[in-house]
């Protein structure tokens, strides 16, 4: 094979010296800016080698490891915080949300905790979700919207079997357990439907008086107002946690969905609960 | 004495020359990599509590390979303070010990789930697994409704026994037992205590809400709940987690 480097005419380059059957090739080089960005890559991984730790026994010239210096950066990011972080373990809710630098702080930091950790079920404004999970920005609560009640229901959740102080209740599988007929059921769901004035069946209401006098009554109170201190909820206003047609109605008096919360006392820090407390209170119903 | 490097026309006529240089280049690469960690003794730290998958979390395990959830979540919290914030102690080597393949990624376009287990409700699992949007309007994942099937698990014992082919502690009565176990822990009324005492912190439940019926749902939501939740970070010394 031929080498010989020849200037081609047509284009005024070198050729690469190959030739194949008659053909040669024009010499096109890398971009010099491509060429030097390369060169200096190597000698950035040559420094590299040197300095951090790149192989077995070689900790470097820095002594810097990933998983030693994350330690120090969260210590200092704790230490930063520590101050305040210790007065809201220490201080009530209460103390928190009438203290105007604590609250500050408390709404910040609640904030983020609760985008992390809440807005999965309650959504990202507190707003609940179809399908049992409460909104938090309404006054209509079940288990209790002061301070203290919202603590508590944050430290030990709802009906989880992690915390033994957990919140808990249960209604009865009133139709799939046989207690009621369907009849029964049907005329009950009317009268809690006449409740927050909405039956149209003026006999089933009569008749579904008595079923819940006899069944209902007990958990959700006279009239259907509800009682927290058992997390039943109130019955004669529009705000339903699992639907509030006569249908949504009849299958929970049928088969009960008990809504489960975690308990996260233990998973995040009681300054971090306590900031959840005043930040869930302040969302628009604390009481 | 360099001519031949300079007129590579030799290697190219000269095909056993040019596989074996190539074959030489190519293995640079590897040895780089391979060779230093035979001067080490292990990577994997010293941990306690991590156990293998029981069998419907196992099962729960292939759904989650079989339906590309790793195309959009990984499980590998990095060493980093906005990650350790948000979703608790780094990853460990230790804790994909038992993966065949590990589910690290490299992308996430939805959050990461190395430590999802018992943040939510399994309630919450299996509706948001049903209809994302119902519950967080600006996810972007499709809806896995049809999980809600029933679960085809007459091959577990197959499944165990080819992961302790490739270095999975299950015993001979873990395998054995791989069909019993997995029923155990679907059904929370079941006597779960040989169950238990297979596998360490494992819970028994209706992980899809329906206890009458075992679903693809209850062993994706049962695995999604044990993840990044066997080791216990109050008990670990920074000694444990050298490398």
């Amino acid at each position: 094979m031929p080498t010989k480097i020849e200037k081609d005419g047509l284009t005024g380059r070198e050729t690469t010296g190959h030739e194949w059957d008659g053909l040669k090739e024009l010499n096109t080089p890398l971009p010099k800016w491509w060429l030097y960005s390369f060169y200096a890559c190597i000698a950035f991984a040559a420094v590299w080698v040197v300095i951090y730790p790149s192989w077995p026994g070689w900790n470097g010239t820095s002594g810097w490891i990933a998983r030693e210096a994350i330690v120090g950066e969260m210590a200092e990011a704790t230490a930063r915080n520590a101050p305040m972080m210790a007065r809201l373990r220490e201080a009530t809710p209460t103390q928190i949300a009438a203290d105007p630098q604590m609250r500050d702080f408390a709404l910040a930091g609640g904030r983020v905790a609760f985008a992390n950790n809440c807005a999965a079920c309650h959504g990202a404004g507190g707003q609940g979700a179809v399908g049992g999970y409460p909104a938090l920005v309404d006054d209509d609560w079940l288990w209790g919207g002061s301070l203290e009640a919202i603590q508590t229901t944050i430290r030990h959740g709802i009906r989880n079997a992690e915390d033994n102080e957990a919140r808990t209740s249960l209604m009865p599988r009133f139709g799939a357990d046989g207690m009621l007929t369907a009849a029964q059921i049907g005329d009950v769901a009317e009268y809690v439907l006449s409740l927050s004035g909405q039956s149209t069946d003026a006999a089933a209401v009569a008749r579904g008086e008595t079923v819940y006098a006899e069944n209902c009554v007990a958990c959700h109170a006279e009239r259907g107002v509800g009682n927290r201190e058992l997390g039943a909820p109130r019955l004669s206003d529009l705000v339903w946690l699992h639907g509030g047609t006569k249908r949504d109605i009849i299958a929970m008096v049928n088969n009960p969905r008990m809504g489960v919360m975690p308990a996260w006392q233990g998973r995040l820090d009681p300054a971090t609960i306590n900031m959840l407390t005043v930040y869930v209170h302040a969302l628009g119903g604390g009481e | 004495m360099f001519r031949w490097l300079r007129d590579h026309g030799v290697i190219e006529r000269n095909l056993v020359l040019m596989g074996v240089l190539t074959l030489i280049t190519v293995s640079i690469g590897g040895l780089v990599q391979i060779v230093p960690l035979f001067a080490v003794e292990t990577t994997i730290e010293r941990v306690a509590g991590v156990r293998p998958y029981t069998p419907l979390e196992q099962m729960g395990r292939d759904i989650y390979v079989r339906e590309g959830c790793y195309l959009c979540h990984s499980q590998m919290i990095r060493p980093f303070r906005d990650e350790l914030e948000r979703y608790g102690h780094y990853s460990l080597a230790a804790e994909s010990m038992y993966d065949h393949p590990f589910q690290w990624g490299s992308k996430r376009t939805g959050p990461d789930l190395a430590r999802v287990g018992g943040r939510y409700s399994d309630d919450w699992h299996a509706a948001h697994l049903r209809s994302p949007r119902a519950l967080v309007p600006a996810s972007v994942m499709p809806p896995y409704a049809f999980l809600d099937r029933p679960l085809d698990y007459s091959d577990i014992a197959e499944r165990l026994g080819a992961l302790r082919t490739v270095g999975v502690p299950y015993s001979e009565e873990m395998v054995a037992n791989a069909r019993a176990d997995l029923e155990a822990q679907a059904r929370p009324d079941a006597d779960g205590g040989a169950f238990q005492s297979r596998y360490a912190r494992a819970r028994q439940g209706a992980f899809d809400g329906d206890p009458g019926s075992i679903t693809e749902m209850d062993a994706l939501v049962a695995y999604l709940q044990m993840l990044g939740t066997l080791v216990d970070f109050r008990d670990v010394t920074p000694a444990q987690l050298r490398q």
